[in-house]
């Protein structure tokens, strides 16, 4: 007897959903990544349509999808998701096409447009909204910044006790992989395992390993001086009150992460669904978007840039883009199987 | 209908409520895990199997056996450190404190319990940072050179939980004692005991129901909690509570998470097991 994992999953989400949704007319339901729950990101959205946009957070892809498949067709409009998963929901039948020649995409920076990711046989299912980079996130009054210009300073024994390691096994696995010369795209069961002593060794030398909340409190308390996996994401945020927060993209190269935007399929209001796609991918909001008060990251529409102020940009270090886009490598996507095996050797990495 | 009869349907009319909501709430509930706990994972889809594969790999992978060991050290470390520094104070409130501010007593005792659980733990880790004011106020004083690392460790889920629990058992070795009569005492004395053997033989077994019911609940909750370890533990080692989110909310493996709470409950009833003979609520 087989039957989806997210039928079983559904139980926490449809109890969560019980008395979330409720479609009304004038409104728009949307969900999102905590960064689309700014009320300055949504208002000037509501205010110029007059409609309420409900929003719903989510953390990762799977637990997306499995509110969706718990919903009822009509119950979301619009939806915020890794880009890399874009080909997932698309092969579940859950989003709608987008009017690509109405999308502002010719203003992006050309590697985050995607097309492989974002589209499927010529049709553009979402588009890219914001992106960043998972790399190291330090301390530059603690730390030699030259030596988190080369990954392997992490492990040559120098800041043990001083490292914070962001607590989701994709892009930090990714890291070390990258690390040891392996490309994320190449990434397999053998060349998970061959990773094994090297991730052991960084949790030896990290004091903890945390999440987003308690690693940038870690940083900005001065409990760690490095975070690896860290990145604007979390310094650009604390920049005002803690100048001294910075990142780098090692010599090495790091991961580049990314989330788009999507219409979905089952929507009643798609008009005003592909609206809300294009004010978020438009300048004001995308300059919004970047900012955001959960977090910040690169627009990725260019022209952003004119709405945010000389400080954002530094933040963002929005002039090194183009370095660092080059340099950068995408997360893995590893099938069921492969998720497993990586889940397993992060769990024995943190029972070491 | 006979009255024996018509008796028998009022005394079910009266229990059907609780049988109802016990049925709907635990015993449904868990029949549904232990089923789940049955089954497997295969790619990402739950397959019903009926086999005993997941607590084969609790029982013989070392990060999933490790995660029991660990939850039972901090729950027993717990339990007797609180049970140490509960009774002395439920001691000095209910015989050196004047009977008029014993209820204030209480509740500056049990005032920690007033914050929220999460909020309270994060304030340990600013206050047990090498920056919080613990740390601080021991280089002021001159006792370290510089700062040692207790957040992010064992010790600090233990400071954590410690705090939280003292209050627990504080209150039900205080109701214990207070429902001692001072002749047990006097009459000890009479006999010739001096004070420890007062407190040896006759006191402290006559608290132990007040002792054995905090230090029950202690490790029920203290077991089967998350989110101390996860804040003050740094990630540094899984507790079982730890292991079964990272089941749920990340692999999507249902089955084990279900067999890691089996088990886990299997751990509770042994400790209730153990205490039973102690436990006699009606004592505290």
């Amino acid at each position: 007897m087989k039957f989806a994992i997210y039928s079983g999953m559904g139980g926490v989400a449809a109890l969560l959903l019980s008395t979330a949704v409720v479609h009304a007319a004038g409104e728009l339901n949307a969900l999102v990544w905590c960064d689309h729950t700014d009320p300055e990101l949504l208002e000037p959205f509501e205010t110029a349509h007059d409609v309420r946009v409900n929003v719903k957070e989510y953390e990762g892809t799977a637990a997306g999808l499995a509110i969706l498949n718990q919903s009822r067709p009509g119950d979301w409009d619009v939806m915020v998701i890794d880009t890399v998963d874009v080909g997932r929901a698309v092969d579940e039948g859950l989003l709608a096409p987008l009017p690509s020649d109405e999308l502002p995409t010719s203003e992006f920076f050309p590697e985050v447009v995607m097309p492989d990711n974002n589209s499927r046989d010529g049709v553009t299912y979402a588009v890219t909204e914001k992106f960043g980079y998972n790399t190291i996130a330090f301390n530059s009054s603690k730390v030699d910044a030259a030596d988190m210009q080369d990954m392997s300073s992490l492990w040559s024994g120098k800041y043990d006790g001083r490292i914070a390691i962001y607590d989701y096994y994709l892009p930090v696995l990714g890291l070390i992989g990258i690390e040891q010369g392996v490309a994320t795209a190449d990434l397999d069961s053998d060349a998970v395992e061959a990773l094994r002593e090297r991730t052991y060794a960084l949790k030896a030398a990290a004091l903890q390993v945390s999440d987003v909340v308690a690693s940038q409190t870690a940083l900005a308390t001065g409990e760690v001086d490095i975070l690896i996996g860290g990145g604007e994401w979390v310094t650009a945020v604390l920049s005002a009150e803690n100048p001294e927060l910075d990142w780098s993209v090692p010599s090495q190269g790091a991961l580049r992460w990314s989330q788009s935007i999507a219409v979905l399929e089952g929507s009643e209001s798609k008009d005003l669904a592909v609206e809300f796609v294009k004010y978020i991918t438009g300048a004001e909001g995308q300059a919004r978007l970047a900012t955001s008060s959960c977090y910040w990251g690169m627009p990725a529409n260019k022209a952003a840039g004119e709405a945010l102020s000389d400080a954002q940009k530094g933040a963002l270090r929005w002039d090194e883009q183009a370095d660092y886009l080059a340099r950068t490598q995408l997360y893995p996507v590893p099938d069921a199987d492969l998720d497993l095996a990586m889940q397993d050797l992060w769990t024995d990495m943190l029972q070491q | 209908m006979t009255m024996e009869r018509q008796e028998k349907q009022r005394s079910f009319g009266f229990v059907a409520p609780a049988l109802i909501w016990t049925c709907a709430f635990f015993i449904v509930p868990f029949v549904v895990m232990l089923l789940l706990s049955l089954a497997h994972l295969e790619g990402r889809e739950i397959v019903q199997s009926f086999d005993l594969g997941n607590y084969v790999k609790i029982f013989t992978e070392p990060s999933l056996l490790k995660g029991i060991f660990v939850s039972l050290e901090i729950t027993l470390t717990v339990t007797v450190i609180s049970v140490l520094l509960a009774w002395p104070l439920a001691w000095i409130i209910a015989t050196q404190v004047p009977e008029r501010y014993q209820r204030l007593a209480i509740m500056l005792a049990v005032l920690p319990f007033w914050t929220s659980y999460v909020v309270r733990s994060y304030a340990w880790a600013l206050v047990l940072g090498q920056n919080g004011v613990v740390m601080q106020s021991l280089i002021g004083i001159g006792i370290l050179d510089e700062p040692i690392q207790i957040m992010a460790t064992r010790g600090a889920t233990v400071i954590g939980f410690v705090h939280f629990f003292v209050m627990l058992l504080t209150l039900t070795i205080y109701s214990n004692l207070i429902q001692l009569s001072p002749n047990y005492a006097r009459a000890a004395a009479d006999l010739g005991a001096n004070g420890w053997n007062t407190f040896r033989l006759v006191i402290l077994p006559l608290t132990l129901p007040g002792i054995m019911t905090g230090a029950f609940l202690t490790f029920v909750l203290c077991i089967g909690d998350y989110i101390t370890p996860q804040i003050l533990g740094g990630n540094n080692e899984l507790t079982m509570p730890q292991l079964i989110m990272l089941q749920l909310g990340r692999r999507g493996d249902f089955p084990m998470a279900s067999a890691l709470s089996v088990v886990l409950m299997v751990l509770v009833t042994l400790a209730y097991a153990a205490s039973s003979r102690w436990l006699k609520m009606e004592r505290v």
